[in-house]
């Protein structure tokens, strides 16, 4: 890779902005290009170390004479800190450092926050951390120190927090900013022109990630010079926050992620747990591992904010959508941690065509740990509110649900105006899914809501929601080296990270393709700061889409490379030559080749090394992923249990470049939807501000029993414009249309809508002992 | 500190622990076996799942002084050298994990359904590992894994049972969701 141009940009606000154009990507596989590595069922290369317990995941770092580290946190949702002591646990023996606001250095971390704050803002928040012999020692000196706090009057609920005399959070009050609006069209002046509107608040809740393994690192100095085992997103973010915060040069910072016990969104950013190890490591001269435990994983490690969507659809009689309207409030919790991107407000600009859309979403402070993105943050929350009301706008005009959404189709990104790189894609997924579902004909047996007893006390329904998602394209700047060794093996080197997904091996399918190298002769080394180029975080479904182009790019520049050196052995021209299984052959003359090993091991100790990086996208074209999916559920009216019977999922992520893992990727994240829209709650005691439920027995997350058959229709419409190996992202897409489709399809079975996630036993139980206005397969929103 | 005798993973091992030290901990910290994954620390998840005396618990509810005189399996004693075992070669083969972080309990689960039930139905399975938790959501692919471990089983005509006697362990007990 290099650099071949740099441009400065007229300077907004007053700051100098530069673009950087670098070598260019490789040229785009044909969509009907004859591949035979990429789209094959490879299991992943880490396979082996993962079934023996020999992955090693930051939680399983064992340095000599490491120690482990406790942090003790605040029992108050807001509170000042006036008086704290810690000499009683510094002097229990086996305790190594002590850190508190009374010894710590004084470093700025989130927002106008310090890594001790004297003002805690939520339960959970740092007070004071140990690090001690053993955990039970930590646990120990924890209780040995003495704080005083001041408490405060404390909100935990958006709406009351935005209510005049609210307690402050901050010192400019409780609203993040202003509220974010968008307007297209004129939907005020629109009104008159819709037959139908469909008024409607929608409610979901904060969910917590419950990443199995805990937010938390290793840490050690050698010298002046830092190690990090983290179990983070962005190895290379965790670097530079830690290396600035703390004061030191980014070269003598190395951070390791390896394996990573899931992220979902909620490892993407430098959390403090990094910077509060690495001062107890320094403190006591020995490694500390610092793992937060599962409490504290539920209340200090992020979680999905929860929202309150206002909804106003407007159509004509003929299912036109006429205006789209959604006034969005979110609760981001004590302070904005910089991974937040929620962007509720994204589905309503862009899923349907609607010349007339106007969003505004407002993000407020609560006494709640704070929020970050958790996978398509904001698109979950969004589309439940959207594809819920497309439901009960489909039921007033009496229209399928599919048929109106084919309605109101858009190719085109209303947001820019530009064309989406796939405008058929979400066609695609509405086919797919109707017929793998058998839809039409599961429609003609039960067309009225609520009146399909199966058995008893059972009722059968069935509902289809449809996503569009922002994320999934890819972006630069990403790299990669591919090496060439003298016995024909490859390394491939990038700074990114596999992060459950398979990255490892999809990536490695990239390089093994344009190589024309046997798969198992390559491997892929990535997660060390210390031995890779940059990489961005792993989140927005991004990383195959950004690092895949860029490994492409530099198998292509090795592969120039090796046939210049080829060239004069086998008496042909560079452009002559190809490379197929693992030999260089001249082009149409099957004698003439040779082995990749004979080539280098002519020219060692030199050897080949290839670079590449990601290109910029097209500027004329939208990229955005798409999908749709239909659910069957049953549920029993007298003990308001949903039980899921199936799921049929299509979704467009460009090619597929290993089926395996894309069907692990819609399966899993179906799963997470499923958890989403029936159990999983963060429950906050309004009166105390306390987290009830920051378990894994009281936070419900879903279970092998929970989960019926699921199916993934493979679309596999590979998607050149996006980039030259026509693959977009897959990770967080499956989730987001999962919790609508299971609502609509409950309304279908109960004839009662439920506009409130989760649809817990409870919930249903009340919606049925609601009076019903309306009749059972009327709309109850408000037909004009 | 009290003086505690094991076999584990066909060796003797002794260790000195406080009483209210757990397997769990005691296998990750004092023996440096980190393959047995600590989550919960309550019971809730099954990722410290581990064979005593062949039936599938909970390492975070067993404390390791109870472990005295007995047989204790992890992950680490499953394959042998670089070869699979055939539950492990199945988790591999139907992609039964994502992050891997619940994927020693998993296979510790299946382990113990496979060793007492050689032709597990698919919702034995299921059962078997309702005790594990994955965030996830691979739990398809881990029913599969089930069913294919079992089918690798017959064709070598080995189960873990086999295996378990000709080490000299004990028969395997009932493999469900880890609870003594």
């Amino acid at each position: 890779m290099s650099i071949l141009h740099v441009e400065r940009q007229s300077s907004k606000d007053g700051e100098e902005q530069y673009t950087v154009q670098e070598t260019p990507m490789a040229p785009a596989w044909a969509p009907d290009a004859g591949l035979r590595v990429v789209g094959k069922p490879i299991p992943r290369v880490e396979g082996d170390l993962k079934v023996t317990g020999r992955a090693q995941y930051a939680y399983d770092v064992r340095l000599p004479g490491q120690l482990y580290a406790r942090v003790l946190r605040s029992p108050h949702p807001h509170a000042r800190i006036t008086w704290i002591d810690t000499s009683k646990a510094e002097a229990l023996n086996g305790v190594r450092a002590v850190l508190s606001r009374a010894n710590a250095p004084d470093v700025s971390w989130f927002q106008d926050t310090h890594l001790f704050e004297e003002r805690v803002r939520f339960v959970g928040e740092e007070v004071a951390a140990v690090a001690a012999d053993s955990e039970e020692i930590a646990d120990d000196a924890l209780r040995l120190i003495e704080v005083e706090y001041e408490v405060l009057p404390f909100v935990v609920d958006a709406e009351a927090a935005l209510a005049p005399g609210a307690p402050k959070l901050h010192q400019d009050g409780n609203l993040d900013g202003e509220p974010k609006e968008y307007e297209r069209g004129d939907v005020h002046g629109s009104f008159g022109q819709a037959d139908v509107v469909i008024e409607q608040t929608y409610v979901t809740q904060a969910a917590l990630h419950n990443c199995l393994e805990p937010h938390g690192c290793t840490a050690t100095w050698e010298g002046d010079r830092l190690t990090i085992w983290d179990s983070t997103q962005s190895i290379f973010d965790v670097r530079q926050e830690v290396a600035t915060r703390l004061g030191l040069p980014e070269h003598h910072v190395r951070v390791i992620k390896q394996f990573m016990g899931g992220g979902f969104g909620s490892k993407q950013i430098a959390w403090k747990h990094t910077a509060i190890a690495a001062l107890l490591s320094k403190q006591s001269g020995r490694p500390v591992q610092l793992m937060l435990d599962r409490e504290a994983e539920n209340l200090a490690a992020g979680n999905r904010n929860p929202t309150r969507q206002r909804v106003r659809l407007g159509a004509k009689r003929d299912g036109t959508l006429v205006f789209v309207e959604c006034d969005a409030i979110m609760a981001v919790g004590a302070f904005m941690v910089g991974g937040e991107a929620s962007d509720v407000d994204g589905p309503y600009q862009t899923l349907y065509r609607c010349p007339n859309v106007k969003t505004r979403q407002t993000a407020v402070y609560t006494n709640t740990g704070p929020a970050v993105a958790f996978r398509a943050p904001g698109y979950v929350e969004g589309a439940f509110g959207l594809e819920s009301a497309m439901d009960e706008l489909a039921r007033a005009l009496e229209i399928d649900p599919i048929a109106l959404r084919l309605k109101n189709y858009s190719p085109i990104d209303q947001q820019s105006g530009k064309p989406y790189s796939s405008p058929e894609g979400l066609r695609r997924c509405y086919e797919a899914v109707v017929e793998r579902f058998g839809w039409t004909d599961a429609r003609k047996l039960d067309p009225r809501p609520g009146e399909h007893p199966i058995a008893g006390s059972k009722r059968r329904g069935i509902g289809f929601a449809a996503h569009d998602w922002i994320g999934g394209a890819g972006h630069p700047p990403g790299y990669a080296w591919v090496k060439l060794n003298a016995d024909g093996t490859v390394d491939v080197v990038a700074g990114t990270h596999d992060i459950g997904t398979g990255s490892r091996t999809g990536l490695l399918q990239i390089a093994a393709e344009e190589l024309g190298m046997p798969f198992e002769k390559l491997a892929l080394h990535l997660g060390d700061t210390a031995y890779g180029p940059y990489a961005p975080v792993s989140s927005g479904s991004a990383t195959q889409a950004t690092i895949g182009p860029a490994i492409q790019a530099a198998a292509l520049d090795a592969k120039r490379q090796l046939f210049e050196a080829a060239a004069p052995m086998l008496e042909a021209a560079p452009h002559d030559l190809e490379l197929r299984d693992g030999e260089v052959r001249v082009k149409g003359q099957a004698g003439r080749k040779l082995a990749v090993s004979e080539v280098l091991g002519k020219i060692q100790p030199h050897m080949i090394q290839g670079h590449g990086s990601r290109g910029p996208n097209p500027e004329d074209k939208t990229i955005h992923t798409f999908g749709a999916q239909a659910v069957e559920v049953e549920v029993d009216v007298e003990t308001g249990e949903v039980t899921i019977v199936r799921v049929v999922a299509a979704h467009d992520c460009g090619r597929i470049v290993n089926p395996l893992m894309v069907d692990s990727q819609v399966v899993g994240g179906i799963t997470q939807g499923i958890g989403f829209a029936l159990t999983e709650e963060r429950l906050v005691d309004l009166g105390r501000g306390v987290v009830v439920n920051a378990n894994l027995e009281h936070y419900l997350v879903p279970t092998m029993l929970d989960v019926p058959e699921i199916v993934n229709v493979h679309v596999d419409l590979p998607d050149p414009i996006a980039n030259p190996t026509g693959a977009k992202g897959i990770g967080e897409p499956p989730l987001i249309p999962t919790a609508p489709a299971i609502a609509n399809a409950v309304y279908d079975a109960i004839g009662v809508r439920i506009r409130q996630t989760p649809l817990s036993r409870q919930r249903v139980l009340n919606a049925l002992a609601e009076p019903r206005t309306n009749g059972t397969s009327q709309n109850r929103g408000g037909q004009r | 500190m009290h003086l505690v005798t094991f076999r584990l993973n066909g060796d003797e091992r002794a260790l000195a622990v406080e009483p209210r030290r757990t397997l769990l901990h005691a296998l990750r910290v004092d023996l440096n076996l980190t393959g047995t994954k600590k989550v919960c620390d309550m019971g809730d998840c099954g990722a410290c799942t581990v064979l005593l005396d062949g039936r599938a618990v909970y390492a975070c509810l067993t404390l390791a002084v109870d472990c005295e005189g007995r047989e204790v399996t992890t992950i680490e004693g499953l394959a042998h050298g670089s070869e699979l075992d055939p539950v492990q070669r199945a988790f591999v083969e139907a992609d039964a994990y994502q992050c891997g972080f619940c994927t020693p309990g998993q296979i510790m689960s299946v382990t113990a359904l496979l060793a007492e039930q050689r032709e597990p139905s698919e919702e034995e399975i299921r059962r078997a590992v309702s005790g594990n938790l994955c965030r996830c959501g691979a739990y398809q692919n881990i029913v599969k894994a089930g069913q294919r471990a079992a089918e690798l089983y017959a064709a070598t005509s080995n189960s873990p049972d086999d295996e378990a006697r000709v080490n000299g362990k004990q028969p395997a007990g009932i493999g469900t969701g880890g609870r003594r």
